[in-house]
C-alpha cells in the first residue's frame, strides 16, 4: 500500500537536485532572505573566489537587526552599524539584488517584510542566515536558518547540502480559552517537548487551532519552531494562507493565480500521510504563558509560582539553579507581582499589525497608561506596519499612553542597536529569546510572553494575568 | 591545512553546561562587523566577565588552558541563532578550537561546524563526564578526536562517539567545504529549477 506524504516529503523532493556523495540531499532554495548581519562574509567569500550568484533574483535583501529605531539617517550614528549597511548596500548592488532599504517604505524585520510582501508562499524552499527563518513555515514553505557558508553557497549555486529530517505532526485541538494567544500556544509546546525536542525533526502544526488561527498567528507559531530544536515548522496551506496572499506585491499575478494554487494545494500533506511522531494536545489547558528562566522551555502558567530546585531531578539541579541564580526571582512564589523596568512589544515573532491591534484595543478600553518608572517600547515590525498603525492613529493611542513608538527594526529582541536593557533590569518582552544578555546587558532579564501580557504588565508594572486586568473575557 | 580531518590531536578544554546558547558563545554585540577577524578574543566574553566579577574564573581564562584545541561539553550545545559567527568565534579564538565533543548538538550549530571543517562528536552522559574530568584534573592533557575511528583517546583510556555518516564521510576526504560540490550541478540545478513553477515569477 502507497503511503501518504507530507508537505515535507513533498517539497523536499521537488527541490532535491541530486544526491550527493556525502549522503546528503543538494537541495534548490527557491528563496534566500538576506541582512547585514550574517551576509557580508558569505559576499566576501564570492568576490574572493571570483564567483558571481546563480539566481539574483531569487535573493531579497534589507536591513533590520543594527538598524536603530529612534533615528535611521545615515549614516548611522554606531560607525559599525554603518560599514554593516554600505557593505550590503555594495553587495546587492554589485550582484543584482533587490535590496530593501528604509528609503523603499518596505524595510523591516526580514521574517516580517518577506511575508508582508507575497516573497514568501506555499511549497517553497526558503533560507536565511537567521534561525527564525522557520516564520516561513506559515504559509506551507519548508523555511531553514543557515549559517554564512550556507548563504555563500545558496548565492553561488542557489542550493544547499540539506539532511533529510524526521516529521513530528503537533495537533492543537479544541478552543484555546480568551486572552490565550498564539505565543502561549508555541510556548506551551516548547514547555512540553523542551528545547531539544524538536532536534532532528520539522515541526507540523495541526489541529483546530492552527485551522482557525490568522496567518500572523501561524507566523507567531511557527517564528519559534527553533527555540524547540526543531529547524523548521510549517503549517499546511489553506484559504487562509491564499486569501492573505492573492494582491500582495509579489504574489502570483492574477493570471497565474489558479496555477499557483494548484501547486499549492498539490503539496500539502495527505491524510494518510505516516508521520515519523505525532503529540496531541487541548487548547483548554493553555494558559498564558510567562518564562522564568534563561531558556524558552523554561516557562510556567501566570498563574503559577517560580519553580523551586526540589521539583526538578537531580541530574537537572545545576542547570535549573544556573537560571534561578541569573533571574534572581524568588522561587516557590508567584510570578505575577515580579516587578519590571522594560516593556517591549515588537521582532520577527510578535511585531505584526495583530499583535498591536490586540493591544490597543486593551489599552483604548481602559485608558490605561504605562507605570511609571517603566520604560515601554511599541516597535513595528516594518515599515508597511508602522504606517498602518499610524493611519490608524494607534501612533497616538501609544504615545499618549506612555509607550514609546518607535521605527521599524529588531530593536530589543537582540542587543545589536542601540536599544538594551541595562544593568540587571527585568524585561517584559515579546520576543522569542530569553538567553543569559540576549537583550543587551550581560546581567538583564528577560521574560517572555505575549504582547497582551507585555502590555498589562507594562501598565501594571509588573507581571499580571492579562486576562483579569484587562477584563478578557 | 590539509582539508581532510582523520584525526584531530590537541590539548583540551571543557566547557560545562546545558543549553549554552550562541549568544553566551559569541555575545551579539560583537557581530557588529563584516568580517570575522578578531571575533576569537570574544568568545564567551559575558560568561568570563560575569565569573571574573564573582572571583571565580572560566576554562576560556584559565592560563593553563590557552591554546587548547579540543572543547569538551554537554547536552545541547550551540543552540540558538544560526549565526556562524560562534563556531567562528571558537575556532578563531586562541590556537584555535579544531574538533568538539560533547553530548548533543544543537542541529544549526552542528552544520556550521561542518562548513567550517569542525567535526562535532558525540559521547554518553558518563563519557562526556569522563572526558571533562580528565581534562579538568590535568590540563594539559592532550586528546585525539579520531573522527575515521569514531573515538576520543587520551592517556587515561578511549570513548566510542557518534557521528552522523554523510558529515564524517566529507571530512575524512576533506570534502566538507561544500560550495566546489554543489557548484558541480549546474546544469541539474538549471533543470530542477525550470520545473518550479514558481521559480521564474510564475511566468
Amino acid at each position: 500500500m502507497m503511503m501518504g506524504k507530507s508537505l515535507y516529503e513533498k517539497v523536499f523532493e521537488r527541490h532535491a537536485v541530486r544526491r550527493l556523495p556525502s549522503g546528503q540531499w543538494q537541495l534548490l532554495m527557491g528563496l534566500q532572505l538576506l541582512h547585514e548581519v550574517t551576509s557580508p562574509q558569505a559576499f566576501a567569500a564570492l568576490r574572493e573566489r571570483g564567483w558571481g550568484v546563480m539566481f539574483p533574483h531569487r535573493n531579497v535583501a534589507t536591513v533590520d537587526h543594527i538598524i536603530p529605531t529612534d533615528n535611521q539617517s545615515r549614516p548611522l550614528a554606531d560607525p559599525l552599524a554603518e560599514e554593516m549597511f554600505v557593505a550590503l548596500s555594495e553587495n546587492t548592488r554589485d550582484f543584482g539584488i533587490t535590496f530593501l532599504t528604509p528609503d523603499t517604505g518596505k524595510q523591516g524585520v526580514v521574517h516580517i517584510v518577506g511575508p508582508e510582501l507575497g516573497l514568501t508562499q506555499p511549497g517553497m524552499t526558503i533560507c536565511c542566515g537567521d534561525s527564525h527563518t522557520a516564520t516561513h513555515g506559515a504559509f506551507g514553505a519548508l523555511a531553514f536558518g543557515i549559517g554564512t557558508s550556507q548563504v555563500r553557497d545558496v548565492l553561488a549555486t542557489g542550493t544547499l547540502a540539506m539532511d533529510r529530517l524526521k516529521v513530528r505532526r503537533i495537533e492543537v485541538n479544541g478552543a484555546l480559552r480568551p486572552g490565550v494567544y498564539a505565543k502561549d500556544v508555541i510556548l506551551f509546546i516548547i514547555q512540553r517537548l523542551g528545547v531539544k525536542g524538536g532536534v532532528g525533526h520539522v515541526y507540523e502544526y495541526a489541529g483546530e487551532v492552527f485551522d482557525r488561527m490568522s496567518m500572523e498567528e501561524r507566523m507567531t507559531v511557527c517564528n519559534m519552531s527553533i527555540e524547540g530544536g526543531a529547524r523548521c515548522g510549517y503549517v499546511n496551506p489553506d484559504q487562509t494562507t491564499y486569501d492573505y496572499l492573492r494582491g500582495r506585491e509579489f504574489a502570483p499575478p492574477e493570471g497565474a493565480w489558479d496555477r499557483a494554487v494548484a501547486y499549492w494545494d498539490s503539496i500539502r500533506s495527505d491524510p494518510d500521510t505516516a508521520y515519523d511522531d505525532v503529540v496531541v494536545f487541548d487548547a483548554a489547558e493553555i494558559e498564558p504563558i510567562v518564562t522564568w528562566g534563561i531558556t524558552p522551555g523554561q516557562s510556567i502558567g501566570v498563574s503559577q509560582s517560580v519553580p523551586d530546585i526540589t521539583e526538578f531531578p537531580e541530574s537537572e539541579r545545576p542547570m535549573i539553579q544556573e537560571a534561578l541564580d541569573y533571574m534572581a526571582l524568588p522561587p516557590a512564589h508567584p510570578i505575577q507581582g515580579t516587578k519590571i523596568d522594560v516593556a517591549f512589544i515588537g521582532s520577527c515573532t510578535n511585531g505584526r499589525i495583530s499583535d498591536f491591534e490586540e493591544v490597543v484595543k486593551f489599552i483604548q478600553a481602559r485608558g490605561a497608561k504605562v507605570a511609571p518608572g517603566v520604560r515601554a517600547l511599541i516597535v513595528p515590525g516594518s515599515q508597511p506596519v508602522a504606517r498602518e498603525m499610524i493611519e490608524r492613529g494607534w501612533d497616538r493611542v501609544f504615545t499618549e499612553a506612555g509607550f514609546e513608538f518607535r521605527e521599524a527594526g529588531c530593536s530589543m529582541c537582540l542587543a545589536m542597536n542601540p536599544d538594551k536593557l541595562r544593568g540587571r533590569e527585568i524585561c517584559a518582552s515579546s520576543s522569542n529569546r530569553n538567553f543569559k544578555g540576549r537583550q543587551g546587558s550581560p546581567s538583564g532579564r528577560t521574560l517572555l510572553m505575549s504582547p497582551v501580557m507585555v502590555a498589562a504588565a507594562a501598565v501594571a508594572g509588573e507581571v499580571v494575568d492579562a486576562r483579569e486586568y484587562f477584563q478578557i473575557a | 591545512m590539509d582539508a581532510k580531518r582523520v584525526r584531530i590531536t590537541g590539548r583540551g578544554i571543557a566547557v560545562r553546561g546545558n543549553d549554552i546558547d550562541t549568544d553566551r558563545i559569541i555575545p551579539a554585540r560583537f557581530l557588529r562587523c563584516v568580517t570575522f577577524d578578531g571575533i576569537g578574543e570574544h568568545a564567551f566574553e559575558d560568561d568570563r566577565r560575569s565569573l571574573a566579577e564573582k572571583g571565580e574564573i572560566h576554562p576560556f581564562d584559565e592560563p593553563h588552558f590557552q591554546g587548547a584545541q579540543v572543547l569538551l561539553v554537554n547536552k545541547n550545545f550551540g543552540c540558538g541563532s544560526s549565526r556562524e559567527h560562534a563556531p567562528q568565534s571558537l575556532m578563531r579564538w586562541g590556537d584555535g578550537i579544531r574538533a568538539i565533543v560533547g553530548e548533543s548538538f544543537a542541529e544549526i550549530f552542528f552544520g556550521n561546524c561542518v562548513a567550517l571543517g569542525i567535526p562535532c562528536l558525540r559521547v554518553s552522559e558518563a563519557d562526556a563526564q569522563r572526558l571533562q574530568s580528565a581534562c579538568e584534573a590535568k590540563p594539559g592533557t592532550e586528546f585525539t578526536v579520531d573522527v575515521e575511528a569514531r573515538t576520543v583517546s587520551w592517556e587515561g583510556g578511549s570513548v566510542p562517539t557518534e557521528i552522523a555518516d554523510g558529515p564524517r564521510q566529507a571530512f575524512l576526504e576533506g570534502k566538507w567545504d561544500t560550495t566546489l560540490e554543489l557548484m558541480a550541478a549546474k546544469d541539474e540545478i538549471r533543470a530542477a529549477a525550470a520545473e518550479l513553477p514558481y521559480f521564474d515569477d510564475w511566468r
